[in-house]
Parts: C-alpha cells; sequence; structure tokens
C-alpha cells in the first residue's frame, strides 16, 4: 500500500467541516427540525464534528446519532463478509425531521443504499440528505451526496484513506495504491 | 478323500508343547502327519510362510438372531463372519425368537449349522421363554446338546429361581452363565456412570449394578455349589470379586470382550451408537483392570459378545439405540494389537484365552494338534498391519466401532470339519 | 473477530470465550431492533429456518420464531404430535426428508440428548440446538448470561449458583459450561439424589442446603421442578422440596445482600420460587424473556450469515 498523495491535511480539515456546516444550514435555512445521523464506523466521527460546528454558528444544538447497517448490507445477506455488528445508538424520533446522513468516502453507494432502508425502518423523516468529506466515483447505485468536501476520481486500484483524530490518532485523508 | 498340505507355519500348541515350524498333511478332516518339507501332489497346498497355525479358537460368547430376526444375522452369515475372524467354534445366546428354551429349537440350529466349517453350539435358557420367571427345560436341553446355560441380554435377578437354577445346573456339570445386571439401577440407561454420562447428561448405567450383582452371586454359588461362568466381565469390581472367589476355590469363570480391554467410556462424547452396548463401555482403570485379569488369569476367556444390528436400527438418536457391536471379525486383531504387543499377554496364553479355556469351560473336547487328531485349527498373522474396513465384514451388520482402526495382527484362516477356509 | 469459530450451535461445552463474548456483545445490537417501531431488519431474507420441535415446547418455540421472523427469515414449524414420527418415521427420515426441501437452517429440541449432534453430521443444513434430553440448551444459557450481565457488568468471579434438579437438566448443563468459560464461579445445589456423579470435578461447587447456596451466592438460576417427572422417584414429593428449597421471600431476607434471582420458566409458583420472590425487584425473569429473543437473533445471524 503506498500513498500517492495527500488529499487533505491536518489544516484542511476544520475548513472543510466549517464550508459544509455553512452549506448545511443554507440549504435548510437554519437546524430547525435538522437532525444529523453519522454512519459507523468513522462517519460517526463526522457528524459529531458537524453538529458542534453547527452548534458553533447557530447558537443551538442539534441532536446525534449513530447507525450502524451491517444488518443491512446486502454483501452480509450473501455470505461474502461478516463484519462485526454493533448497535444503531439513534435516541430521538426521526420522524418528520430533515435527516442530514454522513459518511465519510462515498464509492460504489451500497452502504448509503442500506443505510436509507435502514433509517426508513427507524421512522418516516421529512427528507435525507446526504453529507460525504470525499466522493471517489464509480457508483454502482444510483446515489448521490447532497454536500460534498471534494470530488476524487480514483480507479479501481486506488483506494481514498481517511484518518480521524478520534480513530486513527490524526486527521488525514489520503490518495494510496493497493495494488503490487 | 480331501488332502491339505499346509506348508512353513509355526505350529504353537500348548496343550502338546508344540512351538516349532512344521508342516501338516491333513486328510479327510484328519492330522496325518507332521513334518518337515513333507509334499504330496494330491493334496491341495497352502504356504502359510510368516503364520502361525494354533488349536481353533471358541468364541463362547456369540448372537446369531436365527431364528427370528435374520435381517441382523442368521446361522450362515454368523458362520462366515466366525470363519473370517479366525474361530472353528462358537456358542450362540438363546435370545433368539423363539429363545432356545426347547430341544425343538436347539434341533434347528444344528440342523443350520451342519456341514460349515464353524461348530454352533447353541446355549440353552436358564429360564422358560428368559422371563425369569421359572427354569427353563434344563436337562432336555442338556440332552439336545447345548453347552451351558444363559438368560444373556437379561440377568436372573430373581433371587429364589437363581439359587434354583444354580442346583439344577450343577447336577449337570454345565456352566450357568450370568448376565450381571441390576435392573432397578440399570433401567433407562444408556453409558457407564462417569465424569462423561454427567457432562453429556445422558442416563447413567452405575458400574454397582455390575459389581453388586457379581458379589452377590458369588456368594450363592459358594452356599449352592454348581459352576458360575460371568459373562462380559466390565468392572475393577467384579474382577476383584471373581478373583477373591478363584482364590476360595470357586468354581467361577469369566470372559472379557474385546471392546473392554480397548475402548473406554469418552469415546461416547461422539454421541454414535456404535459405541453403545451392555455392558457399556467403563473408565480406563476399568480397561486396565481387564488386561490385569486376563494376564493373571482371572479372566479365562475372551469373548466378544458379537451382537449384529442392521444399519437402520443403529442409526437412530444414542438413547433409543439397541444395544450391542459385532465383534467376531476384529476380537483377534484387537487381541493381538491391545495385549501381545503390549507385553500384557503372550502367544501361548491368548492361545488359552481364545481357545483352550473357552473350550474347557463350554466341556467341548480338549484340541491337540498332533498326528491321528482331528484337524480344528486356526491360522494367524501376528505382525500384518492391517486397517478395519466394515464393507468387507462376513457378517450381515457393520455396527462396529472399530471401523477404520489400524490394527496388528489378525486372523487368517481355519481349518475344521474337513474344510478349508482362507481370510483373504 | 467478528465470526464465530463454529458452524453450529449445539451445546456451550467447549466453545471458546471468544464466540461466547461475541454473541453476548451482539446482543445490544438485536435488543434495539425490538424497540422500534418496524422490528424488522432483513438480514436472513430468503433464509428459510424450520422449527424442528420434537418436545413440547411454546414458549422456546414462539421465542425463536420471533427472532427468525424479526431477521425476515422464512419460517416452516414441525411440531412431533402432528407429524410423520407418530407413524414410526425415524429421525434421520424425517430429517432428510426436511433437508430435501432446502433449509438452510434447522432449530431443534428433542428428548434424546445428542440428538442435534446426531442430525447435524448427515444433514447439510446449520443446526441449532433448542434443548436435547438432559444434554444441553445453549441459548436458554446464553441469554441467562446476558441477563446477569446487564446487572452486574461482567460475569468474571460471580457466584452463580443454579437450584432445582441438576441431573437432568439441560439448563444448569449449559448454564455450568458457558458461565465456568466466562470466569464465573459456578454453584449448584439440591437434594443430593439430584445432583450428577462428580460433578464437583468440573470445578462447580455443591451445596445440599439452600442455605449455604444463597449465602455464598450472588446470583441465584432457579429451575424448574418437572412436575411429571420427579416427584416419588429422586425426592418424595413437592411439599418437602419446596419446605427444603424452596427460595421464598423469608429465606431471602435473612441475606444481607440482594440477589439476583433467575428462572428459565415455566414458574411452579409455590413450589421452586414464591410468586412474591418471582415477581419482585432482584428479579429478571422478564428481561430474560426479552434478552430470550435478542439472543436467539443473534445467533441466528452469526451462523446464518456465517461464511462457509
Amino acid at each position: 500500500m503506498k500513498v500517492l498523495h495527500t488529499i487533505l491535511d491536518e489544516g484542511g480539515f476544520d475548513r472543510m467541516i466549517s464550508r459544509l456546516a455553512h452549506e448545511i444550514l443554507e440549504r435548510n435555512q437554519g437546524c430547525a427540525d435538522l437532525v444529523v445521523i453519522g454512519l459507523r464506523t468513522r462517519g460517526e466521527f463526522v457528524a459529531q464534528r458537524l453538529a458542534a460546528k453547527i452548534c458553533v454558528i447557530e447558537g443551538r444544538d442539534v441532536p446525534v446519532g449513530v447507525l450502524d447497517v451491517t444488518l443491512y448490507r446486502d454483501d452480509v445477506r450473501n455470505h461474502l463478509r461478516q463484519p462485526e455488528v454493533r448497535a444503531t445508538e439513534i435516541a430521538f424520533d426521526i420522524h418528520d425531521q430533515h435527516v442530514v446522513l454522513v459518511d465519510d468516502v462515498l464509492f460504489t453507494g451500497r452502504t448509503i443504499r442500506s443505510a436509507l432502508n435502514a433509517l426508513i425502518d427507524l421512522g418516516r423523516p421529512r427528507s435525507i440528505q446526504l453529507v460525504v468529506l470525499v466522493d471517489r466515483g464509480h457508483r454502482e447505485i444510483p446515489i448521490r451526496a447532497d454536500f460534498i468536501g471534494k470530488n476524487v476520481p480514483t480507479s479501481r486500484g486506488q483506494e481514498v484513506r481517511v484518518r480521524l483524530r478520534e480513530v486513527d490518532g490524526d486527521d488525514a485523508i489520503d490518495l494510496v495504491s493497493i495494488e503490487e | 478323500m480331501t488332502r491339505f498340505l499346509l506348508k512353513h507355519a509355526r505350529i504353537v500348541d500348548p496343550v502338546s508343547g508344540l512351538d516349532a515350524q512344521h508342516d501338516l498333511l491333513i486328510s479327510d478332516g484328519t492330522i496325518e502327519r507332521i513334518g518337515a518339507d513333507l509334499s504330496d501332489t494330491h493334496a491341495e497346498t497352502v504356504d502359510l510362510t510368516g503364520n502361525i497355525i494354533t488349536p481353533g479358537f471358541c468364541d463362547m460368547h456369540v448372537h446369531f438372531r436365527e431364528p427370528g430376526q435374520e435381517h441382523k444375522e442368521d446361522i450362515a452369515s454368523g458362520v462366515a463372519a466366525a470363519a473370517a475372524g479366525g474361530f472353528t467354534a462358537v456358542a450362540c445366546m438363546p435370545n433368539t425368537d423363539p429363545p432356545i428354551d426347547t430341544a425343538a429349537v436347539v434341533s434347528f440350529i444344528f440342523a443350520k449349522a451342519a456341514g460349515l466349517p464353524v461348530d454352533v453350539h447353541p446355549i440353552g435358557a436358564i429360564t422358560k421363554g428368559r422371563k425369569g420367571e421359572s427354569i427353563a427345560p434344563m436337562i432336555e436341553l442338556r440332552d439336545a446338546g447345548v453347552v451351558g446355560f444363559s438368560d444373556d441380554g437379561s440377568p436372573v435377578h430373581n433371587t429364589k429361581l437363581l439359587r434354583t437354577a444354580l442346583e439344577y445346573a450343577s447336577m449337570l456339570n454345565l456352566p450357568l452363565i450370568q448376565h450381571a445386571e441390576d435392573p432397578f439401577l440399570f433401567a433407562g440407561g444408556a453409558m457407564n456412570e462417569s465424569l462423561v454420562s454427567t457432562e453429556l447428561g445422558l442416563p447413567p448405567i452405575s458400574r454397582l449394578s455390575e459389581d453388586a450383582v457379581v458379589q452377590r452371586d458369588l456368594l450363592f454359588t459358594e452356599y449352592v455349589g454348581g459352576c458360575y461362568h460371568l459373562a462380559h466381565m466390565s468392572t475393577v469390581g467384579a474382577a476383584d470379586a471373581v478373583r477373591a472367589a478363584k482364590a476360595r476355590g470357586l468354581r467361577v469363570t469369566s470372559e472379557v470382550a474385546p471392546h473392554h480391554f480397548t475402548l473406554t467410556d469418552e469415546v461416547v462424547r461422539g454421541f454414535d451408537s456404535n459405541v453403545k452396548m451392555n455392558p457399556p463401555l467403563r473408565t480406563a482403570d476399568d480397561v486396565r483392570a481387564m488386561k490385569e485379569a486376563l494376564r493373571d488369569g482371572t479372566a479365562d476367556a475372551i469373548a466378544t459378545d458379537h451382537a449384529p444390528h442392521a444399519g437402520f436400527e443403529k442409526e437412530v438418536e444414542f438413547v433409543y439405540a439397541p444395544f450391542g457391536i459385532v465383534g467376531l471379525e476384529t476380537a483377534v486383531g484387537l487381541a493381538f494389537t491391545e495385549l501381545v504387543q503390549d507385553g500384557w499377554l503372550t502367544l501361548p496364553q491368548l492361545i488359552e484365552k481364545f481357545s483352550t479355556n473357552p473350550r474347557r469351560i463350554l466341556r467341548l473336547p480338549e484340541l491337540r494338534i498332533a498326528e491321528g487328531m482331528a484337524a480344528n485349527l486356526t491360522f494367524l498373522d501376528p505382525a500384518v498391519k492391517w486397517t478395519v474396513d466394515a464393507a468387507t465384514f462376513r457378517s450381515k451388520s457393520r455396527n462396529t466401532p472399530f471401523h477404520g482402526r489400524t490394527l496388528t495382527g489378525r486372523a487368517v484362516g481355519i481349518f475344521n470339519n474337513g474344510m478349508l477356509v482362507l481370510s483373504r | 473477530m467478528s465470526s464465530l469459530s463454529i458452524p453450529h450451535l449445539l451445546g456451550l461445552h467447549g466453545v471458546p470465550r471468544s464466540d461466547l463474548e461475541l454473541i453476548l456483545d451482539s446482543t445490544d445490537t438485536f435488543l434495539e431492533i425490538l424497540d422500534r417501531p418496524i422490528k424488522k431488519v432483513p438480514t436472513l431474507q430468503g433464509v428459510t429456518v424450520v422449527n424442528l420441535f420434537f418436545e413440547n415446547s411454546t414458549r422456546t418455540r414462539i421465542s425463536f420464531e420471533l427472532a427468525e421472523r424479526r431477521l425476515s427469515a422464512d419460517v416452516v414449524n414441525f411440531s412431533a404430535s402432528t407429524s410423520s414420527v407418530k407413524k414410526g418415521e425415524t429421525l434421520l427420515d424425517t430429517a432428510r426428508n426436511i433437508e430435501a426441501m432446502k433449509v438452510d437452517i434447522v432449530v431443534m429440541r428433542h428428548a434424546a440428548a445428542g440428538s442435534v449432534k446426531f442430525l447435524s453430521e448427515r444433514c447439510t443444513s446449520r443446526f441449532l440446538n433448542a434443548g436435547d434430553g438432559a444434554h444441553e440448551h445453549p441459548t436458554q444459557a446464553l441469554l441467562d448470561m446476558v441477563s446477569i450481565r446487564q446487572k452486574t457488568g461482567t460475569l468474571e468471579g460471580l457466584n452463580v449458583c443454579i437450584v432445582g434438579d441438576i441431573a437432568h437438566s439441560r439448563v444448569a448443563r449449559s448454564n455450568i459450561y458457558g458461565l465456568l468459560t466466562m470466569g464465573a464461579n459456578v454453584g449448584v445445589c439440591g437434594p443430593a439424589s439430584m445432583i450428577p456423579y462428580r460433578l464437583e470435578e468440573l470445578g462447580v461447587r455443591v451445596f445440599t442446603t439452600i442455605e449455604a447456596a444463597l449465602d455464598w451466592s450472588d446470583v441465584i438460576n432457579v429451575l424448574r421442578i418437572q412436575l411429571e417427572r420427579d416427584a416419588g422417584a429422586d425426592f418424595p414429593s413437592l411439599r418437602e422440596y419446596h419446605n427444603a428449597y424452596g427460595v421464598t421471600r423469608r429465606r431471602l431476607d435473612t441475606l444481607s445482600k440482594d440477589l439476583i434471582i433467575l428462572h428459565p420458566g415455566p414458574i411452579n409458583r409455590g413450589v421452586e420460587i414464591e410468586s412474591e420472590v418471582a415477581d419482585g425487584p432482584s428479579s429478571v425473569i422478564l428481561p430474560q424473556v426479552t434478552n430470550g429473543v435478542a439472543i436467539r437473533m443473534a445467533v441466528l445471524y452469526l451462523i446464518g450469515t456465517r461464511a462457509e
């Protein structure tokens, strides 16, 4: 695995989060009836940072939840993978709310498909909006993000590696090659 | 006139003291000559290089299921299995349907066994119908030719009846063969009571069932007289009791089955009903005690308790499966591997356990390998390594725990009643 | 490690601690689903599960069935009384017929110890043991352990005592094996005639008086005295059992601690346990039932989606 180049460094991270938070607030005209739900694992922490930024801008707390989509994944049902299943923690009702779904990298779209199914089982939101830090292309399902940190064209032999301070010790987004 | 020339075998006969390599010339079922470098152009010549010839082996405890349950085994297939296992004689238990409690059934069995290379000796029931209520016509049975009496499969538990049976049988100088079991302690049990039964939650059979009955039976034998033979001894306690009784001069004999000197109840963890038999497999201490008993003479004979069952009967839930495994075709191999190879028995002692003693207990004529004597012989290969393959059994049934097991030593043929049967 | 090392759940004997922890830790996920308005996830969609119950058991079967349906599996129920077993069909034939109908998972309860293992070796489906004779009842022990852990945070070092007819109890055996693996101290209590041979050699403490057992325990799991089987044979009467071994308010009040009380159900009120205790604040009997569905979902998920 070889790092090809750094897409975003520590300093750029906070600016990206700020910009995304402003975009979300602009589109939704504030944060009334807004809830932020992050996908495990790293989406959870990006969601928390976004919610914190929104609170700083608007002066109001926004509810944050964590969604685990393992049980909805199509590769689990087909015995292709058996990832660790952890609990979903959404302590509020999503009915009639604007759900801002947060993930770190958007790739094939399958994870987001699972997440949409999971959310619909939890209630009926007024809208679901998707925010991702990186869109790397190669969609296999018609899914698109509403708010994108950065578009990064990639090839199949590459991966976008996101490191977060809460999980990995530092903040960075790198483009890596996974071919020999 | 049929003549056979058996060449190059080592002849071992503890009775006549023979242990040397000789050729044997047999004519019309009788040993005509024993010598070196014999030849006879009119004889069928068999090269037994590397093999041992001994007096014919006798399995004094088999179940041939005929009459009544011929789908499991019949006399013909049982005899084929016995011959393949190296036996020239067997004693078959009376738990047939109808049971061997009348002269008619005894005659039936003799008729079915006529002309076969293995002598089939019926054992008469102790009680009518084996019901344990009243004694069978033992004199009639003796006159018809039984070699002993047993209700095997069931004990004689009614103490008054046990006394009567011992008294009656003592007049006839035939052994009373007891299946030692306490029906109250046994009821519903499926395996030996041990740490294994505790862990598996299988209904247990305590060794008390065997030990208590053996001790009581020996008290009765001492009081009443008669010849008592303990079938399929399996516990330390039973061996100790028999040893003490013999030391006191009682006419007591016993037999051990190969599975009881080979396997422990640990194998029951697999819940395979091919390890379910009665008495059940016991602990390592009991297995060791069986080997000791064979070595010091407490156990007089090795007898298989060959108990065939059809596949569909055994391939059920462990607790519902019938008890019993086949044994004729693995006994000699197991004895060589577990007893001779490890030094528990010498070859002459093995011959005593398989031939001399069981025949003596059943009052069968003593065998000697000598000129002029009837040729009643077992051929052994003590060194061959082979793997048990149940699919090649001559028995109709395949219920054995030893399939796939590698053994050293086996029987390779017999000669009896003028007929030569080679196993391979 | 997020996969089980075992392809079937036949029992807890010999199951590695990592597998037990995986199952116990996964339970929270499934408990959360039971609190949702739509209590369903699509995880086992297209998977066929047959509940093969040769012994009557409404509550365990319903618990399994709920778990299966919540995971969107297709469920078929087979109960012996309405089946071909009565016509003399062997266990093996029954199972072969069911397998020929392409069933993925078999949840089986049977009166004969070892029968679930027997079938698992002869069929290609995945097997979950819902109770085989006196041998094992692994999901019961798992839900018992989850229920204890919810109150205490850990099983390590805890004194857990099982009270009742231990010799005939698959619940006792599975609990003993599971708790020992998870580092708990295990005790049993009952009349000597109901304690299996040499049980102490498994590392289990044996109490023949209830007072000594309660004194030692942090948690007690009270087994049902089987009315159909035990009275008259291994002990004289239900009355004697209740007087000597009944878990009563009076006995608990003599202790200076709060015991956690479990019972696998159904309860014989007034025999092995007093109503007041069963319904009292230290009892986790109802949470056991909820946890039961969640644990069964966890096991179905882990076994059902496990790679070959």
